[in-house]
């Protein structure tokens, strides 16, 4: 091959437009933070990287518009990578409005933060978009070296460092795992392109005892990723630690970057092994809806309970990846999207809630605030009703689809404990609503106002719920379309 | 000079295997001192051991290949390791500087 074979050409460069754009984009409000003064309120920043990421979505389409390979191969441009491309970029956006006045609230509003939250958004497109599994391994580690800082920004905050320290040490022992379980796959069939290692396992020449050791040391990397039961002990911790536009993006942005990382991988692969790992997924699956739904419901932080329900949340679409399947597919496609909208409305509402220092964050905080702020506890009802999966809401489609995969591809006992376990979320789901609409406010204070990042944020999302609880085809044929991968 | 030791030793090759196998036994010991271990510090290095058991590997398949793409993948492992020390080892200072211990076990305010 001439030297030429390996110079990028210009659609190499839009495939990658998203990223490229988040990049340079981050680079320039880093510059930019140094030279504004270092006591001046950076919110401007903030909004000039809200606008990067609008920025990023606009090309979007454009990577979509030219699809195929670039760099060799090493990203793949298809509306699979374009569909959790906008997922990320919309939980970013979503943080970057919440955050603002939260940093404000908190007195640590320097520019850096915004700059991680793009840094981040670029990780996990790499990881929508990769076809490589160094590629994978990078995405992966820029998303996640990111978030490490994100979740221990306030720096003074007990519990902010004790998060971070649990999300790196937890974080980076799982990518130890995955990263040994790419170097196998490289030892087995001497590649690390996705389709061609499908190819080298397909044509079967290699040791199969070795490929699943492999593909079970990188199944154990991704499973801490989604915080898959038994690998799911960090979530709480951070989730509860973290700032709270924080704990939203952590929940929703990464998680959704790691599935797709996780579908692809695994349909594309170790498509020759589904045998073989239907089974663990199976357990993983009914583990994690177990675990998340039954610690939520003795919690009284509300952070706390939002962390295991995303546990739980995460155990339903690992229900739609057992299946293995493009209908399967849609639907964990379906699901993540309705997941970012409705989780990250109750993050968003919980940042105003909890006050300064996060000082008001347990259920009884919650009491009366029907009363006291009926719009506010409107929007929030909203998010609630569709994670608990509610008909007419984002929520209930979302459950509705992975259980119909889960029928249609014979997993009835998969199925039925999936519906029993979503019983049993409307229980602590429920607790909530109870406690802001059946009793009356602690206090008598006037309610501080809502800023308005937060709540152009809850509108968004609680209009994206309901819009997708009544007219849910406009995600789901998308989904459908591209659920395929280029094998 | 005389060698202390026989000829041969200088001749025979180690079988790749030999390589495979401590790389997993590194892994291992890495992994086992995540779990175990309690010291925050010490914790980290068990993580750094497992990411260099990976190098091993990928250096030790690279050599099998006669591939150079196995060792370039051992130097993304680097640089990102790298990159993960200098966080974590801010993490893990910031850490000391809230509650002046290393004990994972003393770092415990959450779920209260």
């Amino acid at each position: 091959m001439s030297p030429a074979a390996f110079y990028p050409t210009a659609t190499d460069y839009l495939r990658f437009l998203p990223e490229l754009i988040l990049t340079i984009g981050g680079v320039l409000l880093l510059v930019l933070e140094a030279l504004t003064g270092d006591h001046k309120d950076k919110s401007k920043l903030g909004y000039l990287a809200a606008a990067i990421v609008v920025g990023a979505m606009f090309a979007v389409p454009v990577a979509l518009a030219n699809p195929g390979a670039s760099f060799n191969g090493m990203i793949v441009s298809d509306g699979f990578a374009a569909f959790f491309r906008m997922v990320t970029l919309l939980v970013g956006l979503f943080t970057l409005l919440c955050s603002t006045s939260y940093l404000s609230r908190e007195k640590a509003n320097t520019g850096e933060f915004y700059l991680l939250v793009l840094f981040s958004l670029a990780g996990q497109g790499i990881m929508a978009a990769s076809n490589e599994l160094i590629m994978v391994f990078l995405g992966l580690e820029i998303a996640s070296i990111s978030s490490y800082v994100l979740a221990g920004f306030l720096r003074d905050d007990k519990r902010g460092s004790e998060s971070a320290l649990k999300y790196f040490l937890l974080g980076s022992f799982a990518t130890a795992f995955l990263l040994y379980g790419i170097s196998w796959i490289y030892g087995v069939t001497g590649v690390t392109n996705l389709t061609a290692i499908r190819a080298a396992l397909a044509a079967g020449t290699s040791a199969p005892s070795m490929v699943v050791a492999a593909a079970a040391l990188m199944l154990i990397g991704l499973a801490f990723k989604v915080s898959a039961a038994p690998f799911q002990v960090w979530a709480p911790d951070v989730y509860q630690g973290a700032p709270a536009p924080v704990s939203g993006f952590l929940s929703a942005g990464p998680k959704a970057a790691a599935f797709a990382v996780f579908l692809r991988i695994f349909q594309t692969s170790f498509d020759s092994l589904s045998s073989r790992y239907e089974p663990v997924l199976w357990i993983l699956a009914l583990g994690t809806m177990f675990i998340g739904n039954f610690s939520a419901l003795w919690q009284s932080n509300v952070k706390r309970m939002l962390a295991y329900s995303s546990i739980a949340h995460a155990g339903y679409v690992l229900v739609a990846v057992t299946t293995n399947s493009n209908v399967g597919t849609a639907a964990a496609m379906f699901y993540l999207a309705a997941y970012a909208l409705m989780n990250y409305g109750a993050f968003a509402a919980i940042t105003h809630l909890a006050g300064r220092h996060e000082t008001h964050v347990t259920i009884d905080d919650l009491r009366g605030l029907a009363a006291r702020q009926p719009v506010l506890a409107a929007l929030l009802t909203v998010c609630l009703l569709s994670l608990t999966g509610v008909p007419l809401t984002a929520g209930f489609f979302g459950k509705f689809y992975i259980f119909k995969a889960a029928i249609d591809n014979h997993l009835y006992w998969l199925s039925a404990l999936g519906l029993l376990n979503s019983a049993v979320a409307a229980y602590y789901y429920l607790r909530l609503l109870a406690a802001m609409y059946m009793y009356e406010p602690k206090t008598t204070d006037h309610p501080e106002p809502v800023p308005g990042g937060i709540q152009l944020t809850l509108w968004v999302s609680a209009a994206g719920i309901l819009t997708l609880g009544v007219f849910p085809g406009l995600v789901l044929d998308y989904a459908n379309r591209f659920a395929t991968f280029v094998k | 000079m005389t060698h202390l030791l026989p000829p041969e030793f200088f001749t025979a090759t180690v079988p790749l295997n030999a390589y495979l196998i401590l790389s997993a036994i590194l892994f291992a010991i890495g992994a086992c001192g995540f779990l175990f271990r309690k010291n925050i510090i010490t914790i980290y290095m068990c993580i750094e051991l497992m990411l260099n058991a990976v190098n091993l590997s990928f250096v030790t398949f690279s050599y099998q290949f006669g591939k150079v793409d196995g060792q370039i993948y051992s130097f993304f492992v680097m640089v990102v390791a790298a990159a993960e020390a200098a966080v974590g080892l801010a993490i893990i200072l910031t850490i000391f500087r809230n509650r002046n211990t290393l004990q994972i076990d003393e770092i415990d305010t959450l779920n209260n």
